[in-house]
C-alpha cells in the first residue's frame, strides 16, 4: 500500500465531522447549521470511500452515492423549508424558532 | 345396523323445523311437526324392540370416533339393552301422550312454537342420555335435559318468578353435575375408558370394597350427579319451584322423565354400586330422608301443584331407596308407574287449572267433580295407584321397593310404610279440596277439550294396569333378583297405611271439614314449620346465596375488581403521567438543545462501545 495511509483519510473525516458537529451546535443562522449537516455526510463519506479503497470493495462507493442523492433531496426540500420559515418569520436565528414548545 | 339414531333424530328435526319455522308458519304444521316427530319417534323404538327380540345382549351401535386424545377415545356409540328399552318405551309414549295434551293446553298461549320447539329438543336429549353408551355422551344428554328444563321452566319468561325458578334450578344442578363431572374423570382415571361396556366390565373384576376406595368414591359423586338431576336431599330445592312452567312441563320433564335420570343412572352403574355397598348404603339413606322429608312438606302445601311436586321429589327418594337397598329392578318399576301416574296427576291438575282459567290455590277449588268429570275420574285412578292401593300399579312397584327396604334394614320398610300413609293422605287430600265439597272460586269451571281428556284417559289406563308389566323379570338379565321370601304379612301392613291415610282424608276434608283446621291450630308451630318447608329455602338462601352475594359484592367486586383490577390499570396511567411530566422537561423546543442530545448519546454510546471492546 502505497500513498497516503487509511488512517490520515480516517483522520480527516473526524475533523471534518467534528467541524460540522460545532457548527451544528454553536451557529444560530439556519442556513449555516445547515451547511454544517452537508459537511457531516461528506465527512462521512469520505470514510467510506477510505474505506472500500482500503478492502477493495465497492459497497462504500454505492453508500456514498445513496449518501449523496439523500443529501440532494434534503437540501431541495430543506431550502424550501428555510424559505417558507423565512416568509412565515422574517428571521433564520435557529433560537426564535421554538414554537413547538408553546 | 338398527338405525338407532333415528330415535333422536326424529325430535331434533322436529325442534329444528319448529325453532327455525314455526314463527311464520301455521299452528297446524307446528302441531304436525311436533306431535309427528315424537310418533315417528315412538314407532321407531317400537320397530328397533320387535328386531331385537329379547335382548339377552346389548345391542350397540358405533358410528364415529367423537373425541380422539391421548389415551382418550370417545365413540358417538348408541346402545340399547333391557334398561335403555323401559326408558325409550316411557320416555317417548308418555312423553308422546303429553305432547298430545299439550296441543289443548297450550293453545291459548304465546310463543306456541317455541313451547313445542323446545319440547322436541328435550325429548332429543332425553333420548341421547338413555341411549348413550358411554358417560361423556350421557353427560351430553344430561346437561341438555337440564337445558330444556331451564327454558321451559322459564318459559313465561316475563314472570320474574318463572325465569328466578329457572335459574335456580339451573344453578342447583350445576352443583350436581359438577359431581357427575368428577365421577366421569375418576372413572377415566381407575379403567382408562369411558365406554359403558369396558367401564363395567372391569369394576364387576374388582373385590367389593368394604371400606371407601376408588369405586366408593365414584359412586358417591355420582349420586351427587343424581341427587341434583333428580331432586334428592340435599339439592332437592329447585323442583317445587320448577312448577312454575307450563302444567305439560312439570309433567313430561319434571316427573315422568328427566327427573328420573338420576335413578336411571344409578341403575346403569349398578356394577359400580353392587362394588361399593357403601355408597349404596348412601343411596339408600338419601332416598328414605329425600321420601320422609318432602312428603311431611307434602301434606300442609295449598298450590296443587306444589303438592304434586313434594310428592315426585317424595316418590324419586322411593326409587332410591329401591336402589340403596340393592333392588334396582324395583327402583326402576317405580320409575316407570311413577311415569304412568305422576304425569297423570299433572296433567289431570293442568285441566282443572285449565278449566279455572289459571287458579292453582286448592283454597279456591272444590266440587269440580260435577263440573270435570272425565278429569275427576282419571285423577282418581292416579291417586289410587299411588297410594299403592292393590292392585293398580303403584301397590306393584312400592311393594317391590319396601320388601327390598326391609331385607336390608327393617326400620328403612317402617320409614317407608309411614311415607306410604302419608303419600296417600296428601295426594287424596288434594283430590278431596278440589273435587269435593262445594266449589269456592269464581270461575266459571269447564270439561277440558278432547284432545286434552284423551291422554288423561290413556294414562289412567296405564296407571291401573301398568303394575302387570313385570319390569323386575324383565330386567333380571341385568338385575338379579333377590331370593326372599314374600311376606304377606310386610305387603298387608304397607297397604293397610295407604288405606289409613287415604282415610283420614276422607275423615279430615269430606267428613268433618272443619277437623283439619282445628288440628293446625292445635299444632301451631309444627304446621307452620311444614307449611314454610321446613324453611330450607331461607336457610339455603342464608347459608349459601347472602354468602356469595356478599362475598361477590365486598370482595370480589369492591375489592379485587375495583381495588386490584382497577386499581392496577389507574396506578399505571398514574405513574406514566407522573414519569412523563418529568421527561416533558427535556422538551425545550430549542433544535441545538436537541441536537446536544444527540451528541452527548452518541459520544457515550462510543465510549461504552469502546469500553465493552469495540466490535469483533
Amino acid at each position: 500500500m502505497t500513498g497516503v495511509p487509511l488512517s490520515w483519510y480516517l483522520i480527516l473525516s473526524a475533523v471534518l465531522f467534528s467541524l460540522g458537529v460545532a457548527g451544528f451546535l454553536i451557529r444560530r443562522n439556519i442556513i449555516t447549521v445547515f451547511m454544517s449537516i452537508e459537511l457531516m455526510l461528506n465527512a462521512v463519506n469520505l470514510s467510506f470511500v477510505a474505506f472500500s479503497y482500503q478492502l477493495r470493495q465497492v459497497n462504500g462507493h454505492l453508500f456514498t452515492f445513496f449518501v449523496m442523492v439523500v443529501a440532494a433531496a434534503e437540501a431541495a426540500v430543506g431550502l424550501a423549508i428555510i424559505l417558507a420559515v423565512f416568509r412565515n418569520r422574517g428571521t433564520l436565528q435557529i433560537d426564535e424558532i421554538d414554537s413547538m414548545k408553546n | 345396523m338398527l338405525h338407532l339414531w333415528l330415535i333422536p333424530a326424529f325430535p331434533l328435526a322436529g325442534f329444528l323445523a319448529n325453532g327455525l319455522l314455526g314463527r311464520r308458519a301455521s299452528k297446524a304444521f307446528v302441531n304436525l311437526v311436533a306431535i309427528g316427530s315424537v310418533v315417528l319417534s315412538f314407532l321407531w323404538v317400537l320397530k328397533t324392540l320387535a328386531a331385537l327380540g329379547p335382548m339377552e345382549h346389548a345391542h350397540i351401535e358405533r358410528y364415529f370416533t367423537w373425541i380422539q386424545s391421548g389415551d382418550l377415545q370417545v365413540g358417538f356409540d348408541l346402545a340399547v339393552d333391557r334398561l335403555t328399552a323401559v326408558m325409550l318405551l316411557v320416555v317417548t309414549g308418555v312423553g308422546l301422550l303429553i305432547h298430545i295434551y299439550a296441543i289443548g293446553y297450550m293453545a291459548h298461549e304465546g310463543g306456541y312454537y317455541r313451547f313445542f320447539a323446545f319440547l322436541n329438543l328435550f325429548m332429543f336429549f332425553m333420548l341421547i342420555l338413555v341411549l348413550a353408551a358411554n358417560f361423556l355422551l350421557m353427560f351430553v344428554g344430561w346437561e341438555g335435559v337440564g337445558l330444556c328444563s331451564y327454558l321451559l321452566i322459564g318459559f313465561y319468561f316475563l314472570k320474574k318468578s318463572a325465569t328466578t325458578a329457572g335459574n335456580k334450578a339451573f344453578i342447583v344442578n350445576r352443583i350436581g353435575d359438577f359431581g357427575f363431572s368428577l365421577a366421569v374423570f375418576l372413572v377415566f382415571l381407575g379403567f382408562g375408558s369411558l365406554d359403558f361396556g369396558a367401564v363395567f366390565a372391569a369394576a364387576s373384576q374388582r373385590p367389593v370394597e368394604t371400606s371407601a376406595g376408588a369405586l366408593t368414591l365414584i359412586g358417591l359423586l355420582l349420586l351427587v350427579g343424581a341427587a341434583g338431576k333428580s331432586a334428592q336431599i340435599p339439592l332437592y330445592v329447585w323442583l317445587p319451584d320448577a312448577m312454575e312452567g307450563p302444567t305439560p312441563v312439570s309433567a313430561l320433564i319434571h316427573a315422568a322423565t328427566m327427573v328420573t335420570a338420576g335413578v336411571y343412572m344409578v341403575a346403569r352403574c349398578a356394577p359400580i354400586y353392587t362394588h361399593a355397598p357403601l355408597a349404596l348404603d348412601v343411596v339408600a339413606l338419601v332416598g328414605l330422608a329425600t321420601a320422609v322429608f318432602s312428603a311431611t312438606i307434602g301434606l300442609a302445601q295449598t298450590d296443587i301443584k306444589k303438592v304434586f311436586a313434594y310428592s315426585t321429589v317424595s316418590q324419586l327418594g322411593y326409587m332410591f331407596l329401591g336402589l340403596g337397598s340393592g333392588a334396582f329392578s324395583a327402583g326402576i318399576f317405580h320409575l316407570v308407574t311413577h311415569a304412568f301416574f305422576k304425569a297423570l296427576l299433572f296433567l289431570g291438575a293442568g285441566s282443572v287449572i285449565h278449566a279455572l282459567s289459571g287458579e292453582q290455590d286448592l283454597r279456591h277449588m272444590g266440587g269440580l267433580r260435577k263440573h270435570t268429570p272425565i278429569t275427576f275420574l282419571t285423577i282418581l285412578c292416579a291417586a289410587v295407584a299411588i297410594s299403592g292401593v292393590p292392585p293398580f300399579s303403584g301397590f306393584h312397584s312400592k311393594d317391590a321397593i319396601l320388601l327390598a327396604a326391609h331385607h336390608r334394614a327393617p326400620w328403612m320398610y317402617w320409614v317407608g310404610v309411614v311415607t306410604a300413609g302419608m303419600t296417600a293422605f296428601y295426594v287424596f287430600r288434594a283430590v278431596f279440596l278440589a273435587f269435593f265439597g262445594t266449589y269456592r272460586g269464581h270461575h266459571h269451571p269447564h270439561e277440558s277439550p278432547t284432545v286434552m281428556t284423551l291422554p288423561l284417559v290413556a294414562l289412567a289406563l296405564l296407571s291401573l294396569g301398568g303394575g302387570y308389566f313385570n319390569v323386575p323379570r324383565w330386567l333380571e338379565p341385568l338385575f338379579p333378583l333377590a331370593e326372599e321370601g314374600h311376606d304377606a304379612v310386610l305387603v298387608y301392613i304397607s297397604v293397610a297405611a295407604g288405606l289409613a291415610g287415604i282415610g283420614l282424608a276422607w275423615l279430615f276434608y269430606v267428613v268433618r271439614p272443619g277437623l283439619a283446621d282445628r288440628l293446625t291450630d292445635r299444632l301451631g308451630w309444627i304446621y307452620n314449620l311444614v307449611y314454610n318447608k321446613y324453611f330450607v329455602d331461607e336457610v339455603y338462601n342464608a347459608a349459601v346465596v347472602e354468602p356469595c352475594i356478599q362475598g361477590s359484592s365486598s370482595v370480589l367486586w369492591r375489592g379485587v375488581d375495583v381495588g386490584l383490577i382497577d386499581g392496577a390499570v389507574n396506578q399505571v396511567g398514574v405513574k406514566a403521567r407522573s414519569v412523563g411530566s418529568i421527561l416533558r422537561l427535556l422538551q425545550s423546543g430549542n433544535i441545538r438543545s436537541y441536537a446536544g442530545w444527540v451528541v452527548w448519546g452518541s459520544v457515550l454510546a462510543i465510549l461504552a462501545f469502546v469500553l465493552v471492546g469495540g466490535a469483533r
